[in-house]
């Protein structure tokens, strides 16, 4: 349970929430028209016939764009519907070409699915929680207007229109902003994982409507509002802390809450209304006569199935079960596609260049991905040349580590020299002298000259003073400046000292 | 010059075959019909270059041993429904005018790849909104038929009205149409000559001005039911770039025509004998039935019951269908643009719109957006949907027992001009024997029966189970054959 409460001048209230996410889909062509997707070209060259509603145009469905929402779908334990329609839902604006938008209102594709968030104390989420899922429907984007390019006219780019959106919408299960900052973190991981979205919020390839009502505790559901096309993990906690601020406010002095459409300003951290309930549209909802509803095939489903990825949850158990990480390292290797990708690459070149199985030097490989590894390009920075960072140049390092032909400093060191040049990390721990040295001759030598040289704490440790080992330790590595590698040192040291 | 406009498509097609005469001289004798034409109003504009170009295309592949296609130097007149690449495409209405599509309609493709040359865009109700092709913003088209013993200019029914008064009047052998709720039949009906609307599908809707999509359907219209096989012929096929076509293929509906009725049952629908039917009708039916007994077909009563419901039905769902498919006439990217000074984008949509729509078509604007409003959605539209279900089901037990359905195309001829444009539900009842085939998404032709008291034509209607365009093309041959129709209208010109 969450235990975030707004403190109202008349006591606590409890923040409902539920996010509609829409999720641009990966695909190469728009949900209805041929036309490219790619991001960032010249206004209107990537507008097809269809996309432009010239007259007698016909959309017609993009088989991948359905496999990506039913492979979503899936990856979020979601039923998935063999039957579906596609619906119009009708308005005038001058980025809606058709004048509707191809949406699913009455049949989506998904039905229910859940998606689990993990506890974070640190963050405010005492104890692991399920958020259910209502639905996930594909539908069309919009184009974009540019209000900044003529004093008196607006541009109109169609480049996006059509491009295949999935909605994701949430039940109304999340009770505080943080909850709904790992929900949005955790879908994007998803549709990360399952390559159905790039999750790039900057660029808009995922934005957030966020519904936040506010009740007393365990009451019936206030009136919500809907903040339209949130479009950062942060904003969205931010829309939420404001409005369920806001909305006590209201309520506590006397007033109700509006259901309405509200805009965030992120310059001001703040919401406005954009349209009430009274100036709200009637979208006219209807099957779209264009298309005909859409079955899936049981070999589509079973395709589709096969084709999903290992997704966070379950890699994170393995990470934690199989590889013996701790929930920490397997938490955070796990978040991105691309970390879990590097450490995957790296742990498994490390395996085979020391001959060992994976679970063997998988912490060894963790820690360097996750701490050290970074540590040293970031106190490079701009030094660091990260094309150099290659799997097969950190497997030798850390192959070299694991044989005692290193130190865990000399590791560091041997990295940076690879990060900024590059080079072969043997060579270079050969050219800089940067090994240690495990010639018990050279070892035995230096310590008897430590020995002998101090007689009086020799006895002294012979007598029970158990710590003047590192001080020997310390003495050994000094004269043999920090090259010797300790185990051998240890083991030599205390041979003589307890022999 | 021989004048060849008497000639139909396999006429034309079989001469030019046969070195009889070539598709030149043709095109040439119905460019010139078509330019002597213009009080009838059937073109919008004409395009007797494609023709002519057409046509030496065919006759330069002759003159080479090629295959000169299905519809090998026969020149055609195109509904302005089809998009026409380069050539303006109206939809017959003021927000479109000047609009040149970078685009070929499916279905015009799909001729022009057969040998066929364009005369022109043809005349219609405006966006086929219309039972009589006087809601164009071209101005009405005239029936090339006269009431005896009155001038008064008639009425080619509608919204093909231009396809079937250039067909009539013979300035094209044939012409395209499209039928949403009777809009190839009715006016097939009111000028004497074949229409045929095939099953939903068959025919691509890609690149055909949507009125109202689930029932949007390209057919040929011309003077003989052989013409019709052979055009629907070329007009029809699989098209991947509409949803709603139909993956099959196309039979070879002119080679298997056959008027021995023999083993096949035709079906008398009682629902279909309405108050308000003209006799001439009812006798014209009676004949029609006794004609297909004569072709060696048995006669069995069958019932429809959800007749009366259809056309009510029809005038929520397509009026509804219709208020969204015109929603992107906005005045931004083609078409007319209204833009008052200091108007705003709303205010820019209200004008264009405005300006550009005619009063029938903001009609049905009005009618298809509010029975989607909110409220009203399940009362009309969902009830409506239903009906549609209802309809369709009657005609699948119906076809239990028959193969074919027989029963009049409208229940009265063509009227004058204007006689009824202060009644749009006497003007709607036009298609109420059309519209039930259309809302289930059959096969229907109308066929030439025999000519009224008043000289004017009458048709009769069959309609046919899915697919079975074979079925419907056989019954109105044997129709054909028997009814012997060979009036013409007098030349007024």
């Amino acid at each position: 349970m969450s235990t975030y409460r707004i403190q109202g001048a008349t006591g606590e209230w409890e923040v409902v929430i539920g996010l509609e996410v829409h999720a641009q889909v990966t695909s190469n062509a728009k949900l209805f028209s041929g036309a490219s997707t790619a991001f960032g070209a010249e206004p209107n060259t990537q507008v097809s016939l269809v996309d432009a509603a010239m007259p007698g145009m016909l959309p017609v469905p993009n088989r991948e764009c359905i496999r990506q929402a039913v492979r979503t779908g899936m990856a979020i334990e979601a039923q998935i519907n063999k039957w579906s329609r596609f619906d119009r839902k009708n308005y005038f604006y001058a980025d809606l070409p058709q004048g509707y938008q191809i949406s699913q209102l009455y049949h989506p594709i998904v039905g229910e699915g859940q998606l689990h968030i993990e506890a974070d104390e640190k963050a405010g989420i005492p104890e692991d929680k399920i958020i259910g899922i209502e639905r996930i429907h594909v539908e069309q984007d919009a184009g974009k207007l540019m209000h900044d390019q003529h004093p008196t006219m607006s541009y109109v780019d169609l480049n996006r229109v059509g491009i295949a959106l999935m909605e994701i919408v949430s039940k109304p299960d999340m009770r505080s902003p943080a909850e709904a900052g790992a929900y949005v973190r955790k879908l994007r991981s998803i549709l990360r994982y399952v390559g159905s979205c790039d999750g790039n919020m900057e660029e808009g390839s995922m934005r957030a409507d966020v519904n936040v009502s506010v009740r007393r505790p365990g009451e019936e559901f206030g009136t919500r509002t809907e903040t339209k096309n949130v479009n950062s993990v942060r904003f969205v906690m931010q829309v939420i802390e404001y409005e369920a601020n806001r909305q006590v406010d209201v309520i506590e002095n006397g007033g109700t809450v509006d259901q309405e459409t509200r805009l965030f300003d992120p310059n001001t951290g703040t919401t406005r209304t954009m349209r009430s309930k009274e100036d709200a549209h009637d979208y006219r909802y209807f099957p779209d006569p264009d298309l005909l509803p859409l079955e899936l095939e049981d070999s589509f489903i079973e395709d589709c199935r096969a084709s999903l990825p290992e997704l966070p949850d379950a890699k994170r158990a393995r990470y934690e079960n199989e590889l013996g990480l701790t929930p920490y390292n397997a938490r955070e290797l796990t978040a991105e596609v691309e970390t879990f990708g590097r450490f995957e690459t790296l742990l498994a070149a490390t395996a085979a260049k020391i001959g060992k199985p994976e679970a063997k030097v998988a912490t060894q490989v963790a820690n360097w991905a996750l701490s050290v590894a970074p540590g040293v390009a970031k106190s490079l920075g701009d030094e660091a040349d990260m094309a150099n960072a290659t799997a097969e140049a950190q497997a030798s390092i850390l192959a070299m580590q694991d044989k005692g032909e290193i130190s865990g400093g000399q590791a560091k060191e041997i990295y940076e020299f690879v990060l900024k040049d590059g080079g072969d990390p043997e060579a270079i721990a050969d050219e800089k002298g940067l090994k240690q040295v495990s010639d018990t001759g050279a070892i035995e030598a230096a310590i008897d000259e430590i020995l002998a040289n101090n007689e009086d704490k020799v006895e002294q440790y012979r007598g029970g003073k158990d710590k003047l080992f590192g001080f020997f330790v310390g003495q050994t590595m000094k004269a043999m400046q920090g090259k010797a590698n300790p185990a051998v040192v240890n083991q030599i040291l205390k041979s003589k000292l307890d022999g | 010059m021989t004048d060849f406009t008497q000639l139909g498509v396999k006429q034309i097609r079989d001469g030019v075959a046969g070195g009889d005469f070539t598709a030149r001289e043709v095109a040439e004798s119905f460019n010139a019909a078509v330019a002597a034409a213009a009080e009838l109003n059937a073109f919008i504009v004409t395009t007797p270059d494609h023709a002519l170009a057409a046509a030496d295309a065919t006759d330069a592949k002759r003159a080479k041993g090629e295959d000169l296609g299905k519809m090998g130097g026969v020149p055609i007149g195109m509904k302005d429904l089809f998009a026409t690449k380069g050539v303006q495409t109206t939809a017959a209405s003021h927000i479109l005018e000047g609009f040149k599509p970078e685009y070929e309609s499916t279905v015009s493709q799909n001729l022009w790849d057969a040998g066929a040359g364009m005369l022109g865009k043809l005349n219609l109700d405006q966006f086929a909104m219309g039972s009589s092709n006087e809601t164009s913003y071209f101005g009405n088209v005239s029936s090339p038929w006269k009431k005896d013993g009155t001038n008064a200019a008639m009425s080619p029914g509608g919204s093909s009205g231009g396809s079937s008064s250039a067909v009539a009047a013979r300035i094209a052998p044939a012409a395209t149409g499209t039928d949403t709720g009777g809009s190839i039949r009715q006016p097939a009906a009111f000028t004497g000559i074949c229409g045929i609307k095939p099953t939903y599908g068959r025919c691509s809707r890609w690149g055909v001005v949507a009125f109202a999509s689930s029932l949007d359907q390209a057919g040929p219209m011309a003077r003989s039911v052989e013409d019709c096989a052979i055009m629907l012929e070329a007009m029809a096929g699989f098209d991947p770039k509409d949803a709603t076509s139909l993956q099959m293929d196309v039979p070879n509906w002119e080679a298997a025509l056959s008027a021995d009725l023999k083993g096949k049952k035709i079906g008398i629908p009682k629902e279909y004998r309405m108050d308000g039917t003209d006799q001439a009708i009812l006798d014209s039916w009676e004949q029609g039935k006794a004609m297909l007994r004569d072709a060696g077909a048995e006669i069995v009563d069958v019932s429809l019951p959800h007749t009366k419901y259809a056309l009510p039905a029809y005038y929520i769902i397509a009026p509804a269908e219709a208020s969204s498919n015109l929603a992107r006439y906005d005045g931004v990217r083609y078409g007319l643009r209204d833009l008052p000074e200091g108007a705003g984008l709303q205010d820019m949509y209200a004008a264009t719109r405005a300006a550009g729509f005619g009063d029938e078509v903001k009609r049905r604007v009005l009618i298809g957006t509010y029975v989607l409003s909110a409220g009203f959605y399940d009362a009309y539209y969902t009830q409506a949907q239903k009906i549609r279900t209802l309809v369709a089901q009657d005609f699948e037990k119906a076809f239990e027992q028959c193969d074919v359905i027989l029963a009049p195309t409208t229940p009265t001829a063509s009227f004058p001009l204007g006689s009824l444009n202060d009644d749009p539900l006497t003007m709607y009842l036009n298609d109420v024997f059309a519209v039930p085939a259309s809302l289930a998404g059959l096969p229907a032709m109308s066929v030439p029966a025999t000519i009224n008291e008043d000289g004017l034509p009458l048709g009769l209607q069959i309609v046919g189970k899915p697919f079975d365009e074979q079925g419907v093309l056989n019954a109105g041959l044997a129709i054909q054959q028997r009814a012997g129709f060979e009036a013409q209208p007098e030349k007024w010109w």
